[in-house]
């Protein structure tokens, strides 16, 4: 990995809108309150951008693609910040149970998105 | 709502920004985190099947960073102009902290059947992270308000 700087930022600069989008669309569906509720939207983006980076894994991209595809926009398109304080914010707010909930949902369902991704695509072994 | 209590913290709501400056700062934002990841990954690789410990400091360092920004947004209103938390926020700390590559690097470890490593690696950094947006928002609001008073807080 080296000399890709260019394809990184063009991947996180599409990346981070797709986020907050998504983001925007789930929560749009979720009503009033959703801080308060299972924050489904970085939930989904997360899922997505592992799913993605599952499939570019088992295909065993070029350099350059991976750069573009998999550091800079699914990169970008998950976040472990906004994961973390969403799950903060439930645990103080007395949500304990979907504080829990999230992480655990959030890692079973981001590892089987790789495992998933990476099928797909023709396995780990590309 | 002139007394917070714990059940009643500010809602990070939608920005109040125009939608097409929102997006600006949030992709220029997700842009500089990526590449700044990226960079952190050049200066320090790590070696392949050993436990990602590059990875792990951006997503940790970044979940600090997101609790101090948060309490100086939403939760205090010290900083108030309308891009940026989808700038820094969204953008920097959102495209600077990955799941993707966490998810990833935790899978390749299980087929490499690193489990200790795979096991170690998943569970160090949610409990790193956690501890640290926790560490960021309570030192934050600590130095913002003053020393807690029994009595309570002046709204």
């Amino acid at each position: 990995m080296n000399g890709h700087w260019l394809l990184v930022v063009i991947g996180g600069a599409v990346g981070a809108p797709l986020r907050y989008l998504t983001d925007r669309a789930v929560q749009a569906h979720q009503g009033p309150g959703v801080a308060y509720v299972f924050p489904w939207g970085t939930f989904t983006a997360n899922a997505a951008g592992s799913l993605l980076l599952g499939v570019l894994t088992g295909a065993a991209v070029s350099a350059p693609a991976h750069a573009l595809l998999a550091t800079g926009l699914c990169g970008a398109l998950t976040t472990y910040s906004t994961f973390s304080y969403e799950t903060l914010r439930l645990a103080e707010t007395g949500r304990a149970f979907l504080a829990t909930a999230n992480v655990l949902a959030s890692l079973l369902v981001g590892l089987g998105a790789v495992f998933l991704g990476a099928e797909l695509a023709g396995g780990f072994g590309g | 709502m002139s007394e917070q209590a714990p059940d009643e913290l500010p809602e990070p709501g939608p920005p109040t920004a125009p939608q097409a400056r929102v997006l600006g700062a949030v992709a220029a934002g997700g842009a500089l985190g990526a590449v700044a990841r990226y960079g952190a990954l050049v200066l320090w690789p790590t070696p392949g099947g050993g436990f990602p410990w590059t990875v792990f400091v951006v997503n940790v360092s970044g979940c600090a960073l997101i609790g101090v920004l948060m309490v100086l947004t939403v939760e205090r209103g010290r900083v108030t102009h309308p891009l940026v938390r989808p700038f820094l926020g969204v953008g920097v700390l959102g495209g600077f902290t990955t799941f993707s590559t966490y998810a990833a690097d935790v899978s390749g470890l299980l087929v490499r059947q690193e489990l200790v490593a795979a096991v170690a690696y998943m569970v160090a950094t949610v409990v790193a992270a956690l501890a640290a947006v926790w560490a960021g928002a309570v030192v934050t609001r600590r130095l913002l308000d003053g020393p807690v008073r029994d009595e309570g807080r002046a709204a």
